[in-house]
């Protein structure tokens, strides 16, 4: 017989985990599938990174409710999880007098959107909360709630609490299909594992179609909206204090300049239908789109300080999310066309399915040993050198310094690796060695040997992000 | 938190570190040197190919081969040499600098000194900063990545190589990996002229075979999960030519597309550096706009040969010496990198001793000319046979050509 859930999640994405994260509260049995290597591997690694200010979506959209209350979510999340958060505050530069009249409009939707803070601009005023910004801003919309968080570090700490409290996280595990039986559903993955669930939620990003049509559930379409950014050195002139915005057009936010929490600055995203949900590929005339975009409203932007370029693809289906009881496939919640904000608004995502879940019959019975902390790695790049000094006395990996760009140690290394994130990516994300200005050209066979060390994988098993993506080809 | 104290702390312990800490010593001076690895040498232990020492040894050494005699030197000699220890910041106390760093064993130490030399070499520049577009597949390496898998860890990292750019680390992990049975199907540079030294392109290209690639643009890489090609597009006239551009398949890519001196460490100490190397101003002591804080071998700018970087390394652990016994240059003339000089090192000269330059071109030429000038009046004017950019030209001034040059007078070296 195989193993029973209360409730199984497909996608371990920044919906899956939060969801995954409010379901473990609850005396429930939680089991969390995820296709990829590790969690955050899809949508989830490569988007903005913005906790947003509320004014972008008008009221009547449901994402325009769960981004105003899954931002106000945040800072308690932080405060019990520990990822990189900061409200750095939002700003929306217009650079030309017609688009001061698309600034008053979304002020006006913030407003009724509920919005706290919102502020209209003059010139003067915008360049004082932002000295970056170029000579040729108008005007603009200040939202001083916005912020910016580390999106994978959000999911994995999101993931690792709901660990804590019981979820039962299965990666590698694709859904192939899904079947009835009696009263729960039988869920089959492609390597012919199986799990029933008496629940599930269907969070599986832009395979959210695929895993609609394997429980028989409604039939539509996410299509790929796919984004591409630069990330630029920390030491770069162009970092701004605040998240800068264009005026938005019909399709997307535009291409905006984020001072990371990290205090690298990203450029991007473009918009552009991506045939292919898979192809996460650059190309020289959008990368050359997003610089020139982004110094239209910080000039002192320069390729010479790009450290990295990627694409991430939004996974869109209508103008609003599509979060609801399958009309079609019994006890099955749909999330599904979680583009922008869906990082904002995951945190109300997890409670929104919840209470659908409870109306679908779920019965939730609060477990009084909870624990919503996680327990802190610290991180020698924050550390003073005392403090330094005084954890290495405890365990002499924090004094071996692996990533020199970006000052990680080995313990911290380790403390990835022991999370469960055995990728060179997973832990690239987790600690940020190799993310630096080098982008892993120093330290990458250092990890390949705590990794092996740590494991017992053989060179043969490291991959950069899973199947098909090994690292080395052979021994001498 | 350990405190230790020394006349001078020199920041690396590959070679400029050590022929820097050497002369350091032998001047009388208390030295540390703090190297990173559990070991020194530096780079040159994953270079295991020849072609060190011709000039320091005269002759043909490995890199390791090259280090050993420089450790060889370091045994016996009252020099600290802390290894495993990684530098995390230097700060100015008064007229003392400090060096804080960490290591396993002994946690963070704090190393105060009068003097401090650095000497942490460069890093390769890698995909990020020359901005290929496509996928992120694993199977891009910089090359001296690669050789470091190679040469130390044992690995293969991948059958069918493509590399791009032709820097010597490049052309040198070309020849390296045809040697252990993988196929290099092309080495690709963005330039009409190769990056790397002519030997190496010999050596390294033409002796396998492996076709070069002058004046293609590297324009995409291929692959979703780990790399299956890239796509190279010719430069003809100034321009690409999309339609001429080309594939080719491989499962790796490796990078040698330049160096730059890691300068990170003397940013946030306060030095102020050249746009056009990279590394710090130096005067003709070559000391930094920090006093008391020199800076020699590839960290200053990078060099063709490690034979080079101890040469200027020397000089700069001896002059570091001749500063803490309170010598200073009796007075400076600034040098100027004139017509298709890229840059010219150190960027002062002393009258009336030997003053040797190290300075890089912008162009490829035959039967060139180097002319020194002084305000606009030409100094001397030597033939050279050929001239590139991938060649460092060393030049000796100042023993009496400068004797009567004003305060304000100003040295231009160009190659015409």
């Amino acid at each position: 017989m195989p193993e029973t859930f209360d409730v199984a999640i497909v996608g371990a994405g920044v919906c899956g985990a939060n969801i995954a994260r409010k379901l473990t509260s609850y005396r429930l049995d939680v089991a969390l599938l995820e296709k990829e290597a590790d969690v955050s591997f899809g949508v989830s690694k490569a988007n903005s990174g913005i906790v947003h200010g509320g004014f972008h979506h008008a009221p009547k959209h449901l994402k325009a409710r769960l981004e105003i209350q899954g931002a106000a979510m945040f800072d308690r999340l932080k405060a019990e999880l520990g990822f990189p958060f900061v409200r750095c505050g939002i700003v929306v530069a217009a650079l030309h007098e017609d688009e001061m009249r698309a600034v008053e409009q979304l002020y006006a939707q913030g407003i009724a959107n509920g919005a706290i803070g919102i502020e209209m601009c003059s010139a003067e005023r915008m360049r004082e909360l932002e000295p970056k910004l170029s000579r040729d801003a108008l005007g603009g919309l200040y939202a001083p709630g916005g912020g910016i968080v580390e999106p994978y570090r959000f999911v994995f700490s999101l993931v690792e609490s709901a660990v804590k409290n019981g979820l039962r996280l299965f990666t590698g595990w694709e859904v192939e299909s899904a079947a009835r039986q009696g009263e729960s559903w039988s869920i089959r993955s492609v390597d012919g594992r199986e799990l029933r669930a008496r629940f599930a939620v269907n969070c599986a990003g832009l395979f959210a179609d695929r895993v609609s049509r394997a429980f028989g559930a409604e039939d539509f379409e996410i299509r790929g909206r796919k984004g591409e950014y630069y990330l630029l050195d920390r030491l770069t002139r162009a970092k701004p204090t605040r998240v800068i915005f264009p005026v938005p057009t019909s399709v997307s936010k535009g291409t905006l300049v984020v001072p990371t929490v990290e205090g690298t600055v990203l450029i991007g995203p473009t918009a552009n239908e991506a045939e292919d949900k898979e192809d996460a590929a650059t190309t020289r005339e959008e990368l050359d789109a997003v610089l020139r975009s982004a110094r239209t409203m910080v000039p002192d932007i320069s390729e010479a300080d790009v450290i990295t370029s990627f694409a991430g693809i939004r996974p869109t289906l209508g103008e609003d999310f599509y979060i609801d009881s399958s009309a079609r496939a019994p006890a099955l919640v749909q999330v599904a066309g979680i583009q922008s904000p869906g990082l904002t608004a995951s945190p109300a995502i997890g409670e929104y399915v919840k209470d659908l879940l409870k109306r679908s019959g779920l019965v939730l019975v609060e477990k009084p040993e909870w624990d919503p902390y996680i327990e802190r790695t610290p991180r020698a790049k924050e550390l003073s050198p005392y403090e330094l000094d005084e954890l290495v006395t405890g365990d002499s990996a924090y004094g071996d310094i692996v990533c020199r760009c970006e000052r990680v140690t080995e313990a911290e290394i380790v403390a990835a690796i022991r999370r469960g994130h055995t990728t060179l990516d997973g832990i690239k994300y987790f600690t940020r060695a190799q993310m630096g200005r080098c982008q892993g050209g120093f330290c990458t066979y250092k990890i390949l040997k705590t990794l092996m060390r740590e494991t017992g994988m053989g060179w043969n098993e490291i991959t950069k992000r899973g199947e098909g993506s090994a690292l080395l080809k052979g021994e001498l | 938190m350990k405190e230790l104290c020394f006349d001078a702390v020199v920041i690396g312990g590959g070679a400029a570190g050590m022929a820097a800490a050497l002369e350091l010593e032998a001047a009388g001076r208390s030295a540390a040197v703090v190297e990173r690895e559990d070991s020194l040498g530096g780079i040159l232990g994953q270079c295991v190919h020849s072609g060190f020492g011709l000039i320091e040894f005269d002759e043909e050494l490995t890199g390791p081969e090259f280090a050993e005699r420089f450790e060889e030197r370091m045994r016996g000699r009252p020099i600290s040499a802390l290894c495993g220890c990684t530098v995390l910041s230097i700060e100015a106390e008064g007229a003392e600098k400090v060096v804080t760093c960490a290591s396993p064993a002994k946690g963070v130490s704090r190393l105060r000194a009068k003097a401090v030399v650095l000497a942490m070499g460069c890093r390769e520049r890698n995909r990020g900063n020359i901005r290929i577009p496509g996928t992120r597949p694993a199977g891009v390496y910089t090359a001296g990545l690669a050789q470091r898998l190679v040469n130390i860890e044992g690995y293969v990292p991948g059958r069918e190589i493509v590399v791009i750019g032709s820097g010597d680390i490049g052309l040198i992990m070309a020849r390296r990996m045809s040697w252990i049975g993988c196929k290099v199907h092309a080495v690709v540079e963005i330039l009409p002229y190769p990056s790397g030294l002519t030997r190496n392109i010999v050596q390294c290209l033409n002796d396998f075979g492996i076709p070069l690639y002058l004046s293609h643009l590297t324009t995409n890489i291929f692959g979703r999960r780990r790399v299956e090609g890239i796509e190279a597009t010719p430069i003809e006239n100034g321009g690409l030519v999309p339609e001429k551009a080309f594939r080719i398949p491989c499962d790796t890519v490796l990078l040698a597309v330049g160096l730059v001196p890691e300068n990170e460490l003397s940013r946030e100490a306060g030095v102020s550096l050249n746009p056009m190397t990279n590394g710090p101003w130096v005067d003709s002591y070559l000391m930094t706009s920090v006093p008391g804080v020199f800076a020699c071998g590839n960290v200053l700018h990078v060099h063709d040969l490690a034979d080079y970087v101890v040469e200027e390394s020397r000089r700069a652990g001896r002059f570091a010496a001749a500063w803490l016994g309170g010598a200073r240059p009796e007075r400076e003339l600034r040098v100027k990198a004139g017509s298709n000089v890229r840059y010219v090192a150190p960027s002062r000269v002393e009258p009336g001793r030997d003053n040797k330059l190290y300075l890089r071109t912008m162009i490829v030429k035959n039967d060139a000319v180097l002319e020194v000038k002084l305000d606009g009046k030409v100094l001397r004017s030597t033939k050279r046979n050929h001239v590139q950019p991938s060649e460092m030209i060393s030049i000796s001034l100042g023993m009496t050509e400068l004797e009567f040059a004003g305060p304000d007078a100003v040295v231009e070296i160009s190659i015409l």
